[in-house]
């Protein structure tokens, strides 16, 4: 590094700039992987999982986002009110309602005024809504994989679930996907 | 001097993160190997993020500039 110092700012940075203009020297991204388990289904934390994942994708990275537990209700289509089969099943989504166009807060909620509030200031500041970072991932190429588990205690099927998700999946599946090489892995 | 090769150009502004590299992304799937694509975004972020979604892809930012509040880069497709 001592042999490269600039003597001058602007020689500084256009070193800087060309430093950064190299090619990474690690491996291809092919090899690289970003794995999220999406574990919420709270607007501010499905919100960094539809970001991280789109933008791994159009890196080149593979992308994959395991569905679990509360995590799973935003990716059941946003037409579907109550899932389930038995009435404990039917309040839990009473209680959350599915679909990715309808996620609270995790703070802050105030009976839906936080979320339509960041709905407006997501619109002026022209932030993508989660249906189109969603849409974003898909067309990228974003694997989502539903957590079997998850489907079941919810009583979810396969025609309540939106288009394009990847296999049921197990948590040993997953684990193996995160101790893969040259892998991200991110719990959310 | 590399505008007449352009081969097309992704208007991302007025667009927040992560959606001018989304769209840039997307755009460059369509165009064929080692053609030149411009982006324009007004997302200050933009600037650390092209060149490091150009270090992950492959890709290079041939051409960086500035114009008021509009940054312009020139992106060829590895």
């Amino acid at each position: 590094m001592t042999a490269m110092t600039a003597e001058t700012p602007e020689a500084e940075l256009t070193a800087a700039i060309a430093a950064a203009a190299q090619p990474a020297d690690s491996l291809p991204t092919a090899q690289r992987q970003l794995v999220i388990i999406n574990w919420s289904g709270q607007y501010d934390k499905v919100m960094p999982t539809l970001i991280m994942s789109s933008v791994a994708a159009a890196s080149g990275y593979k992308a994959s986002v395991f569905l679990t537990f509360w995590g799973l209700l935003p990716f059941v289509r946003d037409d579907r009110r109550i899932t389930g089969e038995n009435w404990m099943q039917k309040m839990l989504s009473a209680m959350q309602r599915p679909g990715i166009s309808h996620l609270k807060m995790s703070q802050m909620n105030f009976l839906g005024m936080g979320p339509w509030m960041i709905g407006k200031l997501s619109k002026q500041y022209n932030v993508a809504s989660p249906k189109e970072l969603l849409e974003a991932c898909q067309l990228m190429g974003v694997e989502f994989l539903p957590c079997q588990m998850t489907m079941d205690m919810y009583g979810l099927k396969r025609e309540d679930m939106i288009d394009g998700l990847g296999p049921a999946t197990g948590a040993a599946t997953v684990l193996e996907l995160m101790t893969e090489d040259h892998t991200a892995s991110l719990f959310i | 001097m590399t505008t007449e090769a352009i081969h097309s150009t992704v208007d991302a502004k007025g667009l927040s993160c992560p959606m001018p590299i989304v769209k840039t992304a997307q755009h460059v799937k369509t165009v064929p190997s080692g053609a030149l694509i411009e982006v324009l975004a007004t997302d200050p972020g933009s600037v650390k993020d092209f060149a490091a979604w150009t270090r992950s892809t492959g890709n290079a930012i041939v051409e960086q500039s500035q114009e008021g509040t509009v940054f312009r880069f020139v992106i060829q497709k590895a």
